[in-house]
């Protein structure tokens, strides 16, 4: 018998579960060495079904999301989370950092409908967590190395290196060094390919902090590039925001803050 | 006695013909995302004439100008190091074999023979460590020997330090006088061409030149002793090993590492750095897996890994282990000092830590430690 996956979906973008569907002719391959007993996304719908391997997708966020991942990790032997929703709350957590009560008005008819948890947390502060894939979204290629560990039986080895790292192998200019602007990947987790950095861009951080992050000192050359300290905490706090690096810095240089 | 020709200006791109003539990929300096790297050339007009640099602690701003000089700028974040050293690299692979049997096999380079123009005294510098290191040990790396014995390097005397550089001090620049094919000087109107082996002096001989006269000779060596004297960092000079190895528990370590990223950006544009990791990666399928060696920084936690620990786990660790091991360590294990004074240390950190500053202060305040 083939060992059966699924791929749950919670409050997130779906853009994660894209990594499956994008992976061309290794999805063929997946299929035939796995069964996809549920991906809402795909069309398989199983959602109880037992299962070697649940990729959740998204956070934590309403009563019901509680409900569902306790049922997900009774169901599975191993519990991976995909990408910044799942695993560090995502954009959504922002509204941690608010009272968010007074924007449903704002934005629903009816409100009272909404059934929202006072914050949006990552998977593991409900269940316990596996293995956890960091990105905004996660790439095919950190889903299959998972998949493919995971059914030899190990733990896929992740590295924690910053992207800078991967910027320099690819023999990319940094544009912190040449254009001065806030790129965060001196701090931020390495996964990507470095892709925002190669095509001109400063990186945002999403997939979250690297080992051994020094924030302060990258916040504080940022000032030192221009930025006010407005710019500086925003910059901090955009996908990961719920990590305590990213959101430590962010609150450093939020007016009001006692240093 | 080496013969000195002159090469006009406007027959520049014959050098480029004769290089490919002979077989050679030609890769020079480009003008690419606001730096000058080293990538493809096809003509002259690639080069990046009139660009000058201002280089400074964690900034890089390269300018175009008018003048037709091709060589009037210091060195971008990489020079040699990446042509043989791959940054990342497919070692061997494992398959199934008809059996069921695993079957081994490396993977060979095919690289071609290629030419580099426009590398510095500081990066031949260099790549003399990398050989030491990858070509004089007990184990040579048939990878990089072979991408190493088919390079024809085209060097050029740097008249234009940046504010960062301090070849000078260490000996290494910015005069080259070893450990080229060929070596040009620029002037206003055209190159003094000097050849340094017999394939050098092979391609010279072939562009029919005629020779530069002695006040051309004159004009170049004084324009690379201003550079010489325009350099304002320098490094401590001679053996640093003990008294850098006495300051392990010195104050200055800890307050670097508030700064530290330990992004690793110096280690990668370091032209001798030479670490290196090696992992596995698995097909889909379980249909075979190949083995990659990729760039690695002392400044990364897998660096010092061992099982169970990170025994280097704080940034000031691993600060202290690149310095004290770049201007220290070196000398017990190379001979001399790992850094050849390029600075690129010093412009390619995002936070701007100047390694010349930091030796200074480890091996001057004494009363700290």
């Amino acid at each position: 018998m083939k060992p059966r996956i699924a791929v749950h979906k919670f409050s997130s973008c779906d853009g994660c579960q894209l990594a499956f569907l994008n992976l061309g002719e290794d999805l063929l391959r997946l299929a035939d060495m796995v069964d996809i007993v549920h991906f809402a996304e795909a069309g398989m719908l199983d959602e109880e079904g037992r299962v070697a391997i649940a990729f959740v997708e998204g956070s934590i966020a309403t009563r019901a999301d509680i409900e569902r991942i306790l049922q997900v990790r009774d169901n599975c032997d191993y519990l991976v989370t995909i990408g910044a929703c799942a695993t560090a709350g995502g954009p959504q957590a922002l509204r941690n950092l608010a009272d968010a009560s007074g924007w449903l008005a704002d934005i629903y008819a009816t409100p009272e409908y909404l059934d929202m948890l006072g914050k949006s947390s990552p998977v593991r502060e409900y269940v316990k967590v596996d293995l956890e894939l960091w990105g905004c979204p996660v790439n095919s290629r950190q889903v299959v190395e998972t998949v493919r560990s995971l059914l030899f039986g190990a733990m896929p080895e992740q590295s924690q290196e910053k992207v800078c790292m991967e910027c320099k192998r690819r023999q990319s200019v940094c544009v912190l060094v040449t254009k001065g602007i806030p790129c965060l990947g001196p701090v931020t987790r390495t996964g990507c390919g470095a892709l925002c950095p190669r095509f001109g861009r400063d990186c945002y951080g999403c997939y979250g902090p690297a080992e051994t992050p020094n924030a302060a000192a990258l916040g504080r050359r940022f000032a030192g590039l221009g930025l006010v300290p407005e710019q500086i905490a925003n910059r901090f706090l955009n996908i990961n925001s719920h990590t305590e690096t990213f959101r430590k810095e962010a609150e450093r240089w939020t007016p009001g803050h006692d240093e | 006695m080496t013969q000195h020709a002159f090469l006009p200006r406007h027959k520049f791109d014959d050098l480029l013909a004769q290089l490919r003539q002979s077989g050679y990929r030609t890769l020079g300096p480009v003008l690419r995302d606001g730096a000058i790297v080293y990538t493809d050339i096809a003509a002259v007009e690639d080069l990046p004439a009139g660009v000058t640099v201002n280089a400074q602690p964690g900034a890089f701003r390269a300018t175009p100008g008018d003048s037709p000089r091709l060589f009037a700028w210091a060195n971008g974040p990489q020079a040699l190091k990446p042509v043989v050293f791959k940054p990342v690299e497919t070692l061997w692979q494992a398959q199934p074999g008809a059996g069921g049997e695993l079957e081994f096999s490396a993977a060979v380079p095919i690289d071609e023979p290629v030419a580099v123009l426009g590398a510095r005294a500081c990066d031949l510098a260099a790549l003399k460590l990398q050989d030491r290191h990858f070509l004089n040990g007990e184990y040579r790396d048939p990878c990089y020997m072979q991408r190493r014995r088919q390079l024809f390097l085209v060097a050029v005397n740097c008249t234009h330090p940046a504010s960062t550089c301090f070849c000078a001090s260490t000996g290494d620049g910015p005069g080259a006088s070893r450990g080229y094919d060929l070596l040009l000087d620029e002037l206003d109107d055209g190159f003094i061409v000097a050849a340094g082996s017999d394939r050098g002096a092979q391609i010279a001989a072939a562009l029919c030149l005629q020779d530069a006269t002695d006040a051309q000779r004159r004009e170049a060596d004084e324009a690379v002793q201003r550079a010489a004297a325009q350099q304002t960092r320098s490094i401590p000079p001679g053996d640093l090993h003990d008294p850098l190895l006495a300051r392990r528990d010195h104050g200055r370590w800890l307050e670097v590492a508030e700064r530290c990223l330990a992004c690793g950006n110096c280690t990668q544009v370091c032209p001798t750095c030479f670490c290196n990791s090696e992992h596995d990666e698995n097909f889909l399928d379980r249909d075979g897996s190949v083995h990659v060696r990729q760039w690695d920084s002392c400044f990364t936690a897998g660096h010092s890994y061992i099982h169970g620990m990170v025994i280097r786990s704080e940034t000031r660790h691993r600060y202290r282990q690149w310095l004290t091991h770049k201007l220290g360590s070196w000398h017990r294990q190379y001979g001399r000092s790992g850094c050849v004074g390029c600075g690129r240390c010093i412009v390619w950190c995002p936070v701007g830590i100047d390694i010349t500053e930091e030796v200074r202060a480890v091996l001057e305040n004494i009363d700290d430690f």
